[in-house]
């Protein structure tokens, strides 16, 4: 193993990583305004599913991308409504979701299992900068959804930390009673925060399905909806650390791939299936991580996570 | 506390709701549910009412429909059991499609490597049957630990899991125990088959052809039992009261720990127990994919009970229907659809029922 292995590896690890650092980012803004949406996965799908439909049918990838947005926003606004106005559990309302997603993408996309020549979003080596060794090809030298995840991260991290309305949201997911007292809207906050979370599962589906493995395949996301889940926790809610960690997830869940070239995994294929086992156990692993450290730190979830807010009633 | 302005909606909690209304909801519901799936169906191009009619026919017009029902209906019986237990203490496992996996590559080891092939049968059932209890209650242990003692999200690790499992799996069907390289193993002795009704058709003449098998007798032994464990023991009471109100719970003197992780055992052995039925009864192999996400929607079917383990069996005669019916109808995945449909309209609008809807100047 050489340093060009690892250049390979890390590259790999932020293009594949790209759809799941979208939903992961969105999850982050609807959890802290204090709804936890467990369906990202069937809102990816949805995304990945219907980009990938409209690309094919109106020859332009970017109109894919902007269905992928509006589905995932409207499912989003679904689990809102039953959640935040009907006040109805939050963890079965997503798991419904999920499950209505994982369907219903299956049955739109039927007719695209065969379609492998839907326009892709187009590939962009910066000019200069690709050309730099080792940071080059990691950074510079990628399909351009993924530049905008990479941009994503940190602007979501300036808004929720550095600007006023990012103040107000970590208030409605802390104190609702309280920012609700100050004259924020909290209803209203969490309906736009959740459908935001939504338009950005939406967008990593069709990252994935426009860009980074780009087809459509029935249950394509493997579980990187779940797995963004897991990242927010990991994340302690903060989108610059979920870079980190999708980031890794995407070169651990690339690793595969590459480890099946290897002289022990060409005599013994059967072990492509522990491979395969990696990320999913190393997101297993990261929350093991992140609960010794959160508790340590007492850094914890937004406090109001998961309960409905009614201003009758005593607030948390 | 609303000035002026235009005319606002408001929801407002029932203080008490009224009798006619919780008879009646779970119809309401599921006509509901039935509409908005039929809104779909026209979206994506079927005929809503011919798709309804044509399964309902396969899946509850003939006996022989009713047996392929009961075939589907069995391993959802038993997935959604466990399933409820979790959810009764409010712990979400929702990796009970791994379990079921585990269990049943348990129960396959044991039938085919474990026990001679002239074992009695009875003897063999009841060892498979142990094994994937085991093999599912180990696959509920460990998110259950991570829960009780670190404290980490059930919903994550159960999933994560369940992926493992698929690839744990995949491993043996196409590797140690292939066959030829397929992702199968070789078929089980007669002595691994679940006794199937068919098999008692030259007594029963009326039996024959029904390949529905005796897990469904299991399946159903077993919701009764639990019916008695949370009418009548102390064990499901105290279940109760945790999900209930840990916080009462821990005062009452409950053990909290040990429960989390005993409930997420039960759980997640009566998920591989369900793996074992399908596989000793149904395919009589291990296979890449043999359940078509049977742990997925028993967790609707779990849900849409209430967690009462009668109406689990219910509903997941309505369900295994569903799957039957969907399995004869194009496109693929309308069954799945209608799953998501009916979940998210008996969730959302449980809730709503709870409400009056008040228009406020």
């Amino acid at each position: 193993m050489d340093l060009s292995f690892f250049v390979v590896l890390l590259a790999a690890g932020i293009r594949y990583g790209t759809g799941t650092l979208f939903a992961t980012i969105g999850e982050i803004f609807a959890e802290r305004a204090g709804v936890l949406n467990v369906g990202i996965e069937g809102m990816m799908l949805m995304g990945a599913v219907t980009a990938y439909g409209a690309a094919y049918y109106t020859g332009n990838p970017w109109l894919g991308l902007l269905v992928a947005l509006i589905v995932g926003g409207v499912m989003a606004l679904l689990h809102a409504f039953v959640t935040i106005t009907l006040r109805a559990d939050q963890v079965v309302s997503g798991l419904a979701l999920t499950l209505l997603g994982a369907g219903l993408s299956a049955v739109i996309g039927a007719p695209l299992v065969e379609v492998r020549d839907a326009p892709q979003l187009p590939a962009f080596p910066i000019p200069g900068l690709a050309q730099i060794p080792i940071l080059g090809p990691i950074f510079f030298d990628h399909n351009v959804i993924v530049y905008i995840g990479l941009l994503a991260a940190p602007i979501a991290w300036w808004y929720i930390y550095r600007t006023r309305p990012g103040m107000e949201l970590r208030a409605i997911g802390e104190y609702p009673a309280a920012a609700d007292v100050l004259g924020i809207a909290v209803i209203r906050q969490r309906y736009l925060y959740v459908i935001f979370g939504g338009m950005l599962a939406g967008l990593g589906g069709a990252a994935l399905s426009l860009a980074i493995t780009p087809l459509w395949v029935e249950g394509m996301t493997a579980g990187q909806g779940w797995i963004a889940l897991g990242l927010v926790i990991f994340a302690s809610w903060n989108p610059l650390r979920a870079a980190l960690g999708a980031y890794l997830f995407g070169a651990i869940g690339r690793l595969p791939l590459d480890l099946q070239n290897l002289p022990l995994f060409l005599a013994n294929p059967q072990l492509g299936y522990f491979a395969r086992m990696l990320p999913y156990l190393f997101v297993i692993l990261l929350m093991i991580i992140s609960a010794r450290g959160n508790m340590r730190r007492r850094i914890g979830a937004p406090a109001a996570l998961g309960q409905p807010y009614v201003r009758e009633e005593r607030g948390a | 506390m609303h000035r002026g302005g235009a005319p606002r909606i408001r929801f407002e909690r029932r203080l008490e709701q009224p009798r006619w209304l919780s008879i009646a909801s779970p119809f309401i519901l599921v006509a509901a549910a039935l509409a908005v799936g039929a809104a779909l169906l026209a979206l994506v191009g079927a005929a809503p009412l011919v798709v309804y009619g044509r399964m309902a026919e396969i899946a509850f017009g003939s006996a022989y429909g009713w047996s392929d029902t009961t075939i589907k209906a069995t391993p959802l019986i038993l997935a959604g059991l466990g399933v409820s237990i979790a959810f009764k203490m409010r712990l979400w496992n929702i990796g009970a499609e791994g379990q079921l996996f585990i269990g049943a590559w348990c129960a396959t080891g044991v039938a085919l490597f474990l026990m001679p092939k002239d074992t009695p049968q009875a003897l063999m059932l009841l060892a498979m049957g142990l094994a994937g209890f085991i093999g599912g209650a180990f696959w509920g242990f460990i998110p259950g630990v991570l829960k009780a003692k670190l404290n980490i999200n059930e919903i994550i690790t159960t999933l994560m899991l369940t992926y493992v499992a698929f690839q744990w799996n995949n491993f043996f069907v196409y590797g140690p125990w292939s066959q030829r390289g397929f992702g199968l193993t070789e078929q089980f002795p007669k002595s691994a088959w679940m006794p199937r009704f068919t098999d008692f058709g030259k007594i029963f003449p009326a039996f024959q052809g029904m390949t529905a098998h005796f897990g469904i007798l299991l399946a159903v032994i077993l919701a009764v039992f639990l019916w008695f464990v949370w009418r009548r023991s102390k064990w499901g009471f105290g279940v109760k009261i945790i999900g209930d109100n840990p916080r009462a719970a821990r005062y009452a003197g409950i053990n909290l720990t040990r429960n989390i992780i005993v409930v997420m055992m039960l759980s997640g052995g009566l998920a591989g127990i369900a793996g074992m039925v399908e596989v000793s009864g149904v395919v009589h192999r291990l296979q890449e994919r043999f359940s078509p996400g049977y742990g997925y929607t028993a967790i609707i079917i779990a849900w849409l009970a209430k967690l009462n383990p009668l109406a689990i069996i219910l509903v997941s005669y309505l369900f295994g229907g569903l799957l039957v019916g969907g399995d004869a109808i194009q496109p693929a995945g309308i069954a799945g659809m209608l799953q998501g449909v009916i979940l998210f309209v008996v969730v959302g609008g449980e809730s709503m029922l709870q409400y009056r809807i008040r228009v406020e100047r």
